[in-house]
């Protein structure tokens, strides 16, 4: 119980939603540096996923990238990058680059595996009657290859966007900034109420952005797909 | 770090005997882990299997479970069950549920219905039924649930470091590592902990091989 009592006294506590390290800075830069992340994931793998699914050519690669990166732990990722960041630059190096780094490349797969498979799971009667219609190669893809795949591609930027939250989360400590904070200070000035007040917010962030991405891998079901599946 | 090279052999030498506890410990917490999800999970896909209503509750709970940052649930709990093995497990239970539960109730959905019917025209009981004829051919799908369960456990042991000194298995390097600004160590655990998670798929790999090997077998013929 005592618990709960220091954790919602440090959340409603006005002084934790002021300043460089109060909630709303600290939420806005968990979300800024995950959506950056996810964004420059994305504009890599998306276009590449939708055409090795496209085409069928180098589809090897999905396989082996969705391999490696179950056997990538984030922990690992983000601490193996930190010999090689300090390199470059001591203070971000040490901090910022590593895990933003390791959001990056881990957000990759998940996207890319997914819009492979979205495009390359397309019903191929469909493709071929598309073909004999006079479609060309641009406009399967665009008009009738993404539209069936948006749902399945949906679900790969959930995928991306929860791990990213998580190893932006981890990364605190490895110095990085965002919720993850909270629970590293809590932890360190032994405040159940910070470090509490943390893991409720990175977890409602990261439930959020689950609930999000699955309202829309509903809503971007094909209208012509959902009303023959009702029928 | 500090103009020091890259390695330091001298130190990974004379470290060999704590790197394999360290092995040890990693592969002790996942095991555990794997095995306690593996069996929880089976009960739950059990259950969603009997009460169909049952399986997207399971599976949005599952869901949310996994969508917790693991340096959340490892650091909540810590308030909860103290710095402890159980502290150290329950996440790591957990995360797995989510891999473990739509592969078992897929792999037993994969049994066609033709071939139960067949069984019972043999005369099996229903127990016979379930464990000569079900669960062997359930067998893929499960396996490649315990191939995503078994290297993302090996992955989140490396978390548990936060824990302490005594948890962590090779993420202790990680952690100590880069506390202690040593490069040698952040290598050590980092590249252990990935190479562990690879021979662990890999071994999955080979298991799949043994228990089904009338894949392999169809395969060829094809």
């Amino acid at each position: 119980m005592d618990i709960f009592s220091a954790t919602g006294q440090w959340l409603a506590d006005p002084l934790n939603w002021q300043g460089p390290n109060g909630i709303p800075a600290r939420l806005f830069e968990h979300v800024e540096l995950s959506g950056v992340s996810l964004l420059l994931s994305a504009c890599v793998a998306l276009p590449l996923g939708l055409w090795i699914g496209h085409t069928g050519r180098f589809s090897w690669l999905v396989v082996s990238s969705a391999n490696a990166w179950r056997a990538l732990p984030s922990f690992a990722v983000i601490g193996l990058l930190v010999p090689f960041t300090t390199m470059i630059d001591p203070n971000l190096g040490f901090t910022l680059y590593p895990t933003m780094i390791a959001m990056i490349v881990l957000a990759g797969p998940p996207i890319l595996v997914n819009a492979y498979q979205g495009v390359a799971g397309v019903d191929r009667d469909l493709v071929e009657a598309a073909r004999a219609m006079g479609m060309r190669d641009r406009q399967i893809l665009l008009g009738l290859e993404i539209p069936i795949a948006l749902p399945v591609l949906a679900t790969g930027l959930r995928s991306a966007a929860v791990q990213v939250i998580a190893t932006a989360t981890l990364g605190a400590t490895f110095g990085f900034g965002g919720l993850g904070r909270y629970i590293v200070l809590g932890d360190a000035n032994r405040d159940d109420g910070e470090l509490f007040g943390g893991v409720v917010l990175v977890a409602a962030l990261s439930l959020t952005a689950l609930a999000v991405f699955t309202l829309l891998e509903r809503r971007l079901v094909s209208p012509g797909l959902s009303s023959r599946t009702e029928g | 770090m500090n103009g020091e090279p890259l390695v330091r052999w001298d130190w990974l030498f004379a470290h060999l005997g704590p790197i394999g506890d360290r092995v040890g410990q990693h592969l002790y917490l996942a095991t555990i882990a794997v095995g306690i999800g593996f069996g929880i999970s089976f009960v739950l896909a059990a259950l969603s299997i009997r009460r169909r209503r049952l399986f997207p509750l399971i599976t949005i709970v599952a869901t949310g479970l996994y969508a917790i940052p693991s340096f959340a649930m490892f650091a909540a709990l810590v308030a909860v069950t103290g710095i402890t093995t159980l502290t150290a497990e329950i996440p790591l239970v957990l995360y797995t549920l989510v891999l473990f539960i739509p592969n078992i109730v897929a792999g037993f959905d994969a049994v066609p219905a033709d071939v139960l019917e067949a069984a019972d025209g043999l005369g099996y009981t229903a127990g016979e039924r379930w464990w000569r004829v079900e669960l062997p051919l359930a067998v893929p799908l499960v396996v490649a649930g315990l191939r995503l369960a078994t290297v993302s456990t090996i992955g989140l042991v490396t978390v548990s470091a936060i824990l302490g000194d005594s948890f962590g298995g090779l993420g202790y390097y990680i952690l100590d590592g880069y506390q202690r600004h040593f490069t040698t160590e952040i290598l050590v655990g980092g590249l252990l902990s990935i190479g562990l998670a690879a021979l662990a798929d890999f071994g999955c790999v080979l298991l799949q091989r043994f228990l089904t090997p009338w894949a392999a077998a169809r395969a060829a013929v094809r």
